[in-house]
């Protein structure tokens, strides 16, 4: 699927006498009217972007200033908070869990998205009706019997507790997704590695795993940014301050007594970081990864 | 669904029986990480709600029958967090499937711009619920918010947080969340408007059909399992939803914005109360299993009759 339909450009359409083309600037009464566009569309980012530029402008602006720009810029909040706050270790915290989260969902997502696309077998419709029944499974439901689970197995305030919890909650999406992509990738390419002498597994590593590159590229970064962002595991299965993720630390400030606005911003500047460089990467996969996958129908 | 399409049949006899097992052992990870993580808590969630069982005061845990629903029942924060939730899941689907289907439909129109647009308008989909609290909280507080610098510039007046008070507390919130949340309708909607074939409305329009007429007659029924899908999956996302609230609101003032998962994750967190919790769990199970039923059932009724 093309996600951007260029307008066909004059090379392209020539059958047509160039004269006949529509000229861009007479009005074509087929074209939306760019009013209908920009006008909405404007007020939309406005929508979006203002929160964005009012969480920047507190966190580089001096404290004290009431300007509406941040000048003179300063990195006095970003410092209180990633020295004094202890959001270094919060972010270290975070990228552990979610590197660990990334690795084992998608890994097991590949084992199990490959038997769905290539095998036929006893129980493939129940299996599949168990991963779309569990996105039905709220997390918040889950807190007391996860807890209760990870206190007998010694996992409480460690942060393996949260990297399982977010596997599990993420997998079932990553399997489904990785299911459609595998099974875009014509298997008579694997056949023609099966004739050459290939097993499986060797035909598999050397036909599809190198197509499936996108997909697991998009994969991984959904699973990233759903294991970034988790904050009730980590709140209720994590107690000790050296634990926290971002997150769960940024919520300590919010409740603080008094907040200090500046510091608060620069918290949520360093806790938007990452997803924003994932984001900014997998946008493009967005809306075919999801139409690939098992979203819809 | 496309995940219902058959696979190839497995190549030659021999290659079949040697290779009767793998496909289990290849869903084997996954079914044990769901058996044990989440079907097996499913399943305790039940029995715990039979119990007293507060992890802070273990002289009083054992078994209570049915006591705990029966608490449940007189519990008026319970019916008014059952009441908010509908009006929470009803105004924020609502409100996001507008609104994202009007940005699908725009990004999906080619401009100058486009690209650089799409990632902008998208961007919040990828943030959390505690960073979205934490940005709006900036902006709501008389201190920092915009409010100030409207008054300052004679718009309005000082006042105080829109989250205050239990009406505008509501508004703020589904504001917050709306934020972040139109992103996803406008997303899936997308993916589902460029399938549509080109052919479809070039013909339509040679028939004399207006911009309205196709958008009724190609558009839209194309778009009905999408926003069906995508309707039901963000009832369910919003209903569960507990890190905006939780942040944002705690569920106040006065328990006005508490919604049925949030009355649990602070009985949860904060109380420790696992029996009682538990069955509130299992009520909002239910609740949620009945509304997806409905819907399903809803829908496919309405196919039905159609055809």
């Amino acid at each position: 699927m093309s996600m951007t339909a260029a307008p066909p450009t004059a090379t392209s359409v020539s059958p047509v006498p160039p004269t006949s083309r529509p000229s861009r600037r007479t009005a074509d009464p087929r074209r939306t009217p760019r009013w209908v566009i920009y006008v909405p569309l404007a007020l939309y980012l406005l929508f979006t972007l203002v929160p964005f530029y009012w969480i920047l402008l507190f966190a580089f602006r001096e404290t004290g200033s009431t300007s509406l720009f941040p000048w003179p810029l300063t990195l006095e909040h970003f410092s209180t908070v990633w020295n004094g706050a202890g959001f270094s270790v919060f972010f270290e915290n975070s990228v552990i869990i979610a590197v660990l989260t990334v690795f084992f969902s998608t890994a097991i997502a590949l084992f199990g998205g490959y038997a769905l696309a290539r095998f036929s077998f006893r129980g493939r419709g129940a299996f599949m009706l168990l991963m779309l029944c569990t996105q039905f499974i709220p997390g918040a439901m889950m807190l007391i019997p996860l807890f209760d689970i990870f206190r007998a197995t010694f996992l409480i305030n460690s942060l393996w507790s949260i990297v399982v919890a977010d596997t599990v909650f993420h997998l079932p999406l990553s399997l489904m997704l990785m299911a459609g992509f595998i099974r875009n990738i014509p298997i008579e390419l694997e056949e023609a590695a099966w004739i050459d002498g290939c097993g499986r597994m060797r035909g598999f590593l050397a036909t599809v795993l190198p197509l499936l590159r996108p997909g697991i590229v998009a994969i991984s970064s959904f699973a990233f940014i759903s294991s970034w962002n988790n904050f009730l595991f980590a709140l209720m299965f994590l107690n000790s301050q050296d634990k926290f993720t971002v997150p769960v630390g940024l919520s300590y400030m919010l409740g603080e007594y008094s907040v200090d606005f500046g510091a608060l911003a620069a918290g949520g500047v360093v806790a938007v970081v990452p997803v924003v460089l994932v984001f900014a990467y997998v946008q493009r996969y967005l809306v075919q990864g999801l139409s690939a996958g098992a979203v819809k129908g | 669904m496309a995940v219902l399409n058959a696979p190839a049949p497995a190549r030659g006899a021999r290659r079949r029986r040697r290779e009767r097992w793998t496909p289990y052992l290849l869903i084997a990870p996954a079914g044990l990480l769901v058996a044990v993580f989440l079907l097996y808590p499913i399943g305790s969630v039940v029995y715990y709600s039979l119990y007293d069982y507060n992890v802070t005061k273990p002289w009083s845990n054992g078994f209570a029958g049915l006591d705990n629903y029966v608490t449940m029942f007189s519990d008026s924060q319970f019916w008014q967090s059952l009441v908010f939730t509908a009006q929470w899941v009803v105004v924020e689907v609502g409100l996001q499937l507008v609104f994202g289907l009007a940005l699908a439909l725009i990004i999906n129109e080619s401009f100058i711009g486009r690209a650089i647009s799409r990632a902008l308008a998208f961007a919040p989909w990828a943030v959390s619920g505690v960073l979205t609290t934490t940005i709006w909280l900036l902006i709501y507080s008389p201190t920092t918010g915009i409010g100030r610098y409207l008054a300052d510039a004679g718009i309005g007046q000082y006042g105080t947080s829109p989250l205050a008070n239990a009406g505008s507390a509501f508004w703020a919130a589904v504001v917050a969340e709306l934020w972040r949340g139109i992103p996803f309708f406008a997303i899936l909607i997308l993916a589902d408007l460029q399938s549509i074939s080109r052919d479809l409305y070039e013909s339509a329009e040679v028939d004399g059909a207006g911009r309205l007429r196709r958008f009724w007659s190609i558009t839209l029924p194309h778009l009905r399992t999408a926003i069906i899908i995508s309707t039901l999956l963000r009832a369910v996302w919003e209903f569960n939803n507990v890190d905006l609230l939780y942040t944002l609101t705690g569920g106040g003032p006065g328990g006005a914005t508490t919604t049925l998962p949030l009355y649990v994750a602070r009985l949860a967190i904060d109380a420790k109360e696992f029996g009682y919790g538990s069955a509130l769990t299992v009520a909002a199970f239910v609740i949620l299993a009945v509304f997806s039923g409905t819907y399903l059932w809803l829908v496919r009724m309405g196919r039905d009759q159609n055809s």
